[in-house]
Formats: C-alpha cells, structure tokens, sequence
C-alpha cells in the first residue's frame, strides 16, 4: 500500500506540523519508504502472543497523596514566551 | 601522566591523597577543551565559573571529609537532555531556546550531591533522535579518532568528550543505543543499565519505556563508580526499581572463569564490517581463554527489532514531543490563531529527524493504523523480550558487536534515514527487552577507527556485565590507546 500525500497531510494535522510542498513530498516518499520496511512484521503470526507492557516486573508504584515540592513559580515563569504578572499569556482561544 | 588523561578512580586517589586539587584539575580539564573543542566541537554549553566553584568546595570536603566520594572533585560532563537546574539545557533543539531548568534531573541532583564538578553540557542529536550527532539543531560532533568521521550518536558528545580528555567522564541517555553506539565508535566505555536501575526524572523524555541514563568512561572500573553514584529507588520516577543496588566495584575482580557466555548467530550476518566481525571473535577467544565457556545461541526475532523499535519509540516520542507547544516555554511563532500558533512554532523549532519520526509515530497511533503497525510492534516486542529469556536459561551473558561497522563518515548516511535506523540493528533489542548492557573497546580496523564489544547481562545483573568486561579489558589493555588531536 502506497502512502499517499493526503494522508501525510493529515498525519501533519494530527501531529500540529505545519509542512512546506517540499517536506511533505520528501516525507511522503521517505515514510512510505520506512513503512514498506515495517512490513516485514507480517511475516509473524502474533495471533497468540500478549502485548508488551514492561519490561521488568514492577509492582504498582503508589504513595501517600501529599504536596511534596516546593513552590517555584518564579522559576517556572521566566521560561514563559509571554507572560502577565504570575500568569502565562497564550493566543486566544474562545473567539 | 598529564592530569586530563586521569580515569575517574587514578584522579580520584590523587584527589584524596591531596597529591592534585580539584581546582588543578578541573582548570586542565577546560585548558584540554580550549585547545581541542573547536577540532571536536562536544560541548554545546560550557560552565566554567560554577565548574571551578564546585571544584573549590570540592577541594574543602576533601580536606575535611573521612569517607569521600569517588566522585568528589571529579569533572564530568553532561549530555545536554539532563535538566540542570540554572544552566542551559538545549537538548540540541531550536524548540528549546534558552530554555533554564528550574530543577535538577535526579541524576544531576546525585552527582552534586557526591560532589563532582559539572564541566558542562555535551551536543547530541536533537531530542536524542540518531545515530551520529549530526542532528544536533547548532553543529555536528566529530570523532576525536578521525575529525571526518561521526562520532556516533545521540551521546556523541559525551562519548566524543571522555575520548578527547575533555572531561574526567560523562553521562549519557540510551533508548536504542545512544550510550553504547557511540561509546564504541570513540573507543571508550559506555553502560545502558536496566530499565529502571537509575531515575529518569528530569531526562528530557524521548520514548519513555526505554530511556535510561548511564556512564560513558575510559575504562570499566569507572563505569562500576559512576553506575554506583546513579543508581537506586527515584519516589519521582514511577518505573525506578527498589531493588538492592549492589557494590559493583566489588564485583569487578572475580573473572571470567566458569561464566557461560552466549553468542547469537543472527548478530554475525552479511553486511557488518569483516574487521568488526575479526575483533568480536577474537575477543570472544580472549574470554575462552581466560576460562569463560562459549556457547552458540539463537535470538531468532532478532530481524525484526529496528521495525519494532522505530514503532514504538516514534509512537512514545510522538506524545512525548507533543508538549512542545509554545505556550509555557520554549519557541513560540507569531501566528493568527491557538492552532497556527502550535503549527508554526513546530514547525520552526523541530529538525527534519524530529518531524520525521513525530510523523512517522503519529501515523502509527493514528485511527486505522495503530493495530497493524503500533500493537503489532508491542506484541512482536514481547516474542524479542521472550528471546532473552529463553537464552538467559543457557548463559549468563550474551557477547556481541556494538555496531555492524566503525565510525562512518560525516554526511555518508544523512540522505538515508532507513540505512541510519540501521546502525542501531545491535544495540535496540536489548531497550526493546529492558536489559543492561555495556560496550567497551576490543580492537581498530585499518583506519584506525575502535569496534566496540557488547556484553549484555540479565535484568539487574550489572555485577556480571561489568565484571566479565574488566577481564576482557584488563586481559587487553585496548582502553589505553588516545586519539592524537
């Protein structure tokens, strides 16, 4: 099955990429050439076999339900792209 | 000796007999990096005023304290995907910025705590996505062996730094390879421990159940130190063990006599460098010879683990990657509406490699494909996890190559992400199983590159890892060849 430039398109959607013409055809050509390698994975029958889930036994890992860190919304803050006073500004999104 | 060519456990016995300061020795260290690091181009960050800081309270507590650290006074350097706290921290991406960890990674929180010396942050491959260091988003490595050549990746920085001298040692992350790969592309020691021997809190995250830190050092006792100062129960990081943690130190003399070593066959195949292949087998006599019992085992899903392995990694790194929205921190784009903004900003802070495999593990979470690609991957990575078990009744280590060839040349794969990807075909099997695993030195080919040999052990069973690779590298002495920068 040949991938298609739609699907890459919506696959760019889903992901938030914004792709130019030129990366979206490289991508196209490039994924399908990745994916057709993938294929060989229906070579196994895997009818019968469990998913994975960890690969070293753990039991659930559980504690008491405490505040244990510390405020640091300073420090948090002065990354912000934008900010106001002890808020992050972002675009608006309820017109 | 000059001091920059210490191990961490020479400087650290010159350190405490007071023989060497470190302040000396950490004033060498960025000394060895202003005369060589615009040849090797390693470190994306330097830290040089709070490096000779620490270095400075390092030199008090070793006048004062009965029981040291091996890793007070000890300059390290950091893969730049460790949050440290007040230095940047890029993860080689543009999406970053000048982005200023308000915490410490446990890992680096442990190291300060042990008093080593952070002599700064080392370049990778954006979010640690590769194989060679080129993806970095600011300039690529090159190998300290041959300055045309990759240094490996996505630790070739690290690996890069301990092969030049540029550091005493370093840490790294491996999620398909990323410690071991280029550890024996520069010819130094590299450990991926088991998953969930060491916290991963604080590690910018890639896929997230495969990710360990581990040590990359000039030889294997230093490797057993720092695995010592990394490893233990994080109540942060859900999936860290609170297993014991071992002495590994201790385990390091006891030789290879009586150890039964597994050799797959599917890891000897058409394609892998006929130099690699000579040095694996020799080493593998080598062990024979100092009394370890060699058997032929069989991995049989071993074909399947790069298909596997670039599922499931790309699914996690999908989600991982998709916090990075311009919102809280990071690169944000002027654009006209939330969505645009999301979209611009991606697309102007993430290199090709990063959108290739954020694409590639959307479209395989993605509605009417996460069966035939995603579960597919998950249940075919159990019958991989099911290989090891069933080998690990018959052996107590499996020996292999490292890497199917040496060092490549920089630019020979970057028009090929397929043919990269493939560089990994030793190194993912033992992330997609959760297994401990070391590589170390174990001969050059014609162009003086180093091959690395993998010993992989049980999960948790770092003491016989280490210990069969201190014999094979005490019975060589391969660790003690420099490259001439």
């Amino acid at each position: 099955m040949k991938l298609t430039r739609e699907s890459v398109q919506r696959v760019a959607t889903l992901a938030r990429l914004r792709l130019t013409a030129d990366e979206e055809s490289a991508l196209t050509a490039e994924l399908d050439h990745i994916l057709g390698y993938m294929v060989k994975l229906n070579k196994l029958n895997t009818a019968n076999v469990e998913l994975f889930s960890h690969s070293v036994d753990n039991l659930n890992a559980l504690r008491e339900d405490k505040v244990t860190n510390q405020s640091n919304a300073e420090a948090l803050l002065a990354n912000a792209p934008e900010r106001d006073q002890t808020f992050f500004r972002v675009p608006k999104i309820i017109e | 000796m000059s001091l920059i060519a210490l191990t961490v456990h020479e400087a650290g016995e010159k350190l405490r007999r007071r023989e060497i300061s470190s302040v000396e020795l950490t004033e060498a260290v960025f000394e060895r990096i202003a005369a060589t690091d615009d040849k090797v181009h390693a470190y994306l960050t330097l830290a040089r005023d709070s490096a000779l800081e620490q270095a400075k309270q390092a030199d008090t507590r070793l006048s004062t304290e009965a029981q040291p650290s091996p890793l007070l006074g000890m300059p390290i350097a950091v893969k730049d995907n460790f949050l440290t706290r007040g230095m940047r921290t890029t993860c080689a991406s543009k999406i970053l910025g000048d982005f200023m960890p308000p915490y410490d990674a446990t890992t680096i929180a442990k190291l300060r705590d042990a008093g080593a010396v952070i002599v700064g942050k080392t370049n990778l491959d954006e979010f640690a996505m590769g194989s060679s260091a080129e993806n970095s988003a600011f300039f690529p490595t090159r190998n300290p062996w041959n300055l045309e050549r990759i240094p490996g990746g996505s630790s070739g920085g690290s690996a890069a730094a301990v092969a030049a001298d540029q550091c005493i040692a370093a840490l790294g992350t491996d999620t398909g390879g990323s410690i071991r790969q280029p550890a024996a592309c520069c010819g130094v020691v590299g450990m991926k421990p088991t998953y969930g021997r060491v916290s991963r809190y604080g590690i910018i995250a890639f896929a997230s159940s495969m990710d360990q830190v581990g040590p990359i050092t000039k030889d294997v006792r230093d490797a057993a130190l720092l695995l010592q100062a990394l490893a233990g129960h994080d109540p942060a990081d859900s999936t860290s063990s609170n297993r014991y943690v071992p002495v590994y130190s201790e385990a390091l003399s006891s030789g290879v006599k009586g150890l039964r070593i597994g050799v797959p066959k599917e890891y000897f195949v058409s394609g892998m460098q006929p130099e690699v292949e000579n040095a694996v087998r020799a080493a593998i006599r080598q062990l024979e010879k100092d009394g370890a019992k060699i058997d032929e085992i069989s991995l049989p899903h071993t074909e399947y683990a790069v298909a596997v392995y670039y599922i499931v990694a790309t699914a996690e790194a999908s989600s991982n990657l998709a916090r990075y929205d311009g919102m809280r921190f990071g690169h944000r784009a002027e654009a006209r509406d939330l969505t645009e903004t999301y979209m611009i900003s991606r697309d102007e802070g993430f290199g090709p490699e990063v959108k290739r495999r954020i694409m590639l593990g959307t479209y395989v979470l993605s509605h009417g494909y996460y069966d035939a690609y995603y579960l597919k991957a998950q249940r075919v990575r159990t019958l991989i996890k099911k290989d090891f078990d069933e080998a690990f009744k018959r052996c107590d280590i499996i020996v292999t190559p490292t890497a199917p060839t040496t060092a490549f040349n920089v630019g020979e794969k970057t028009q090929d992400p397929l043919q990269m990807y493939l560089s990994d075909i030793y190194t993912i099997s033992i992330n997609l199983a959760g297994l401990p695993a070391l590589s170390l030195p174990c001969g050059f080919d014609g162009d003086n590159m180093p091959i690395g040999l993998q010993i992989i052990g049980k999960h948790f069973d770092e003491p016989t890892v280490l210990r069969a690779a201190h014999a094979y590298e005490q019975a060589t002495q391969w660790h003690t060849k420099k490259p001439k920068i």
